[in-house]
């Protein structure tokens, strides 16, 4: 039976559920509810709760014992999720496993409090030194986070590679109606790990290292790609929104077509890899792509404008709707589409 | 009898030091202890960045590369993850004093059950070296180059003296490789701090001081002379807090 959750409760939850038994962490507004609930979880169900003395130590923490294999996470937003960019380079260049939540707050610096997407660009592309990537979910709804977070740790241990969940605020904050997953268990060795033997970790060499992350990256391009398409099929005008933008979109989708313009959305489910296969369900009608998205000036819209090079004939305007530090409304929307038909909107791409 | 004496497996690979470092004698002190409470196979070293890192290529056990600075957090999650094995997290003093003050420090204070060495070669010495928080009042180094000048930096930082004052704390020790006498009283604190965490009693830290006659640039005899006269009365020798009986 399904039953009210607050956003951050409920991933904590299901992290639980998906067998993690190390957090540490550092609060932070909005996320700090997470490391909240699993301190007192957490003992209740054997595990272990580490309130670090900051976010840097909190992911190096992360770092040594998921080289032992242990199911481990932390979470944190805005300034703190900067501070563990160092450790997740570190992460990336062992191919050591570890599931991350960001809850994201608006703005550079401190920022404010506010709900938004403006880590896009950083978390889709590494953040760190050196070239790799972190797999990146963006949930849209409680219920769609909970599913998302059962699955992080078998993704990440799959490819070794940090899994992160890319929450936003309001996501953080609200509550919706959730069912839970049983709980669950790995108990194989992984067999890479550090257990005092020295046996091999499946370390690479440098020499080896591009090709290596090359081979993982297209690995994990051609098959961990995930999204929903809502009305794109015979649609003139294809927003892409993901996370609580998405919602509203949807809505828009609805609204428009009420007035007789064929709009459609696609909901990119992992940010990255980036759904391009998504894109070809794109008619060779369309007439403008859409990127709806809870930033300043346009992260999201890259990613849009590439995919849109790549899966669509011709040269299709990409245009962008940018609301800032806060979740577009349905009707700004609806006025934005308005302003494109009438010529007043431009395009960005 | 004859007493025999073989190189203990987990340096039995030669090392990357430089002539005349002391780094090589501490990792020596913690291998015969590992091997004498047969924890070869069960235990992991955390290595910090510096010259730390050459011990990638000469220490014949498993270990992690961790980032600078960060290696007291890591073994702490070593730790948290196989309370079975022996997390050992081993630095110099830019990693563990200056960069990492917070990450050592703060694993002290929750006495985190890690054993932590750091070596005190008062300079940051794999990067050609520069002058660190250990540095010597008027010692010349590439970054403080007409001698380190106090008033501006900072008088030379003793952090055991801090550690030992945190009440969960296990051992804390500091030793040197200067002399034999030394050597031989520094691995009596380098049983104490991997016992402690063998028996449940917290964090254990043990500094060395080292000579690094490359940076220094001085013979070893000179660096040792040096040693003498001007860090080891600076930076007392000897336990700053004793095991809980």
């Amino acid at each position: 039976m399904k039953k009210m959750w607050k956003g951050n409760h409920a991933i904590a939850e299901a992290a639980m559920r998906a067998g993690c038994e190390f957090y540490a962490g550092y609060p932070i507004t909005p996320q700090t509810e997470v490391g909240e609930y699993l301190s007192s979880r957490m003992p209740e169900l054997g595990r272990r709760f580490l309130q670090a003395e900051n976010e840097m130590s909190a992911i190096y923490m992360i770092f040594g014992a998921y080289a032992c294999g242990m199911r481990s996470m932390t979470s944190s937003s805005g300034p703190g999720f900067s501070l563990k960019q160092e450790g997740i380079a570190y992460l990336c260049a062992n191919n050591f496993p570890s599931v991350l939540v960001n809850v994201q707050r608006w703005g550079p610096g401190l920022g404010t409090l506010d709900s938004s997407q403006t880590d896009y660009l950083r978390d889709t592309r590494g953040g760190g030194n050196g070239d790799y990537r972190v797999i990146v979910y963006a949930p849209n709804s409680i219920q769609e986070t909970v599913d998302l977070m059962y699955n992080a740790f078998d993704v990440a241990e799959k490819y070794r590679n940090p899994v992160e969940i890319l929450s936003e605020a309001a996501l953080g904050q609200m509550m919706e109606p959730v069912e839970f997953p049983p709980f669950k268990e790995r108990k194989e060795d992984l067999g890479w790990t550090f257990d005092g033997t020295d046996r091999p970790h499946g370390r690479i060499d440098n020499p080896g290292k591009p090709g290596a992350l090359r081979a993982k990256v297209e690995a994990i391009m051609a098959n961990e790609q995930r999204w929903e398409n809502y009305m794109v099929e015979d649609a003139d005008y294809v927003f892409v929104a993901f996370g609580l933008p998405s919602r509203t979109s949807r809505n828009a989708v609805d609204l428009l077509r009420e007035q007789g313009i064929k709009a459609g959305l696609i909901r990119p489910i992992t940010v990255w890899p980036f759904p391009f296969d998504a894109f070809k369900e794109i008619p060779g009608t369309v007439k403008g792509i859409i990127s709806v998205e809870s930033t300043d000036a346009g992260q999201l819209v890259e990613d849009v404008a590439l995919a849109t090079k790549r899966m669509c004939r011709g040269n299709v305007p990409v245009y962008g709707l940018f609301s800032g530090q806060k979740i577009p409304k349905t009707k700004e929307i609806v006025t934005y589409v308005n302003g494109i038909l009438s010529g007043e909107n431009k395009e960005v791409f | 009898m004859a007493v025999v004496k073989t190189t203990p497996t987990m340096v039995s690979i030669p090392n990357h030091f430089c002539p005349g470092c002391g780094h090589g004698i501490l990792n020596r002190l913690i291998a015969e202890v590992i091997q004498e409470k047969g924890y070869e196979k069960k235990t992991i070293l955390t290595l910090g960045v510096g010259c730390s890192c050459n011990m990638n290529g000469s220490w014949n056990g498993d270990k992690i590369q961790t980032a600078h600075g960060r290696a007291a957090s890591t073994a702490t999650g070593v730790k948290v993850a196989r309370p079975d094995l022996l997390s050992i997290a081993y630095q110099g003093d830019g990693d563990a004093y200056v960069i990492g003050l917070a990450e050592t420090l703060n694993a002290a204070y929750r006495s985190e059950p890690i054993t932590v060495f750091v070596i005190n070669n008062n300079n940051f010495a794999m990067t050609g070296g520069q002058m660190s928080w250990t540095t010597m009042p008027g010692q010349v180094t590439t970054t403080s180059a007409h001698g380190r000048d106090t008033s501006l930096t900072g008088m030379p930082i003793r952090v055991p003296e801090i550690a030992a004052t945190f009440p969960d704390v296990a051992y804390v020790a500091r030793g040197s490789v200067h002399s034999a006498k030394e050597i031989n009283r520094l691995k009596g604190y380098v049983r104490n701090a991997i016992e402690a965490q063998l028996n449940g009693e917290g964090y254990a830290l043990v500094e060395v001081l080292c000579q690094c006659p490359t940076n220094w640039g001085m013979s070893v005899e000179k660096s040792i002379q040096w040693m003498e006269k001007e860090v080891v009365p600076y930076y007392e020798l000897g336990e700053l807090k004793g095991r809980r009986k």
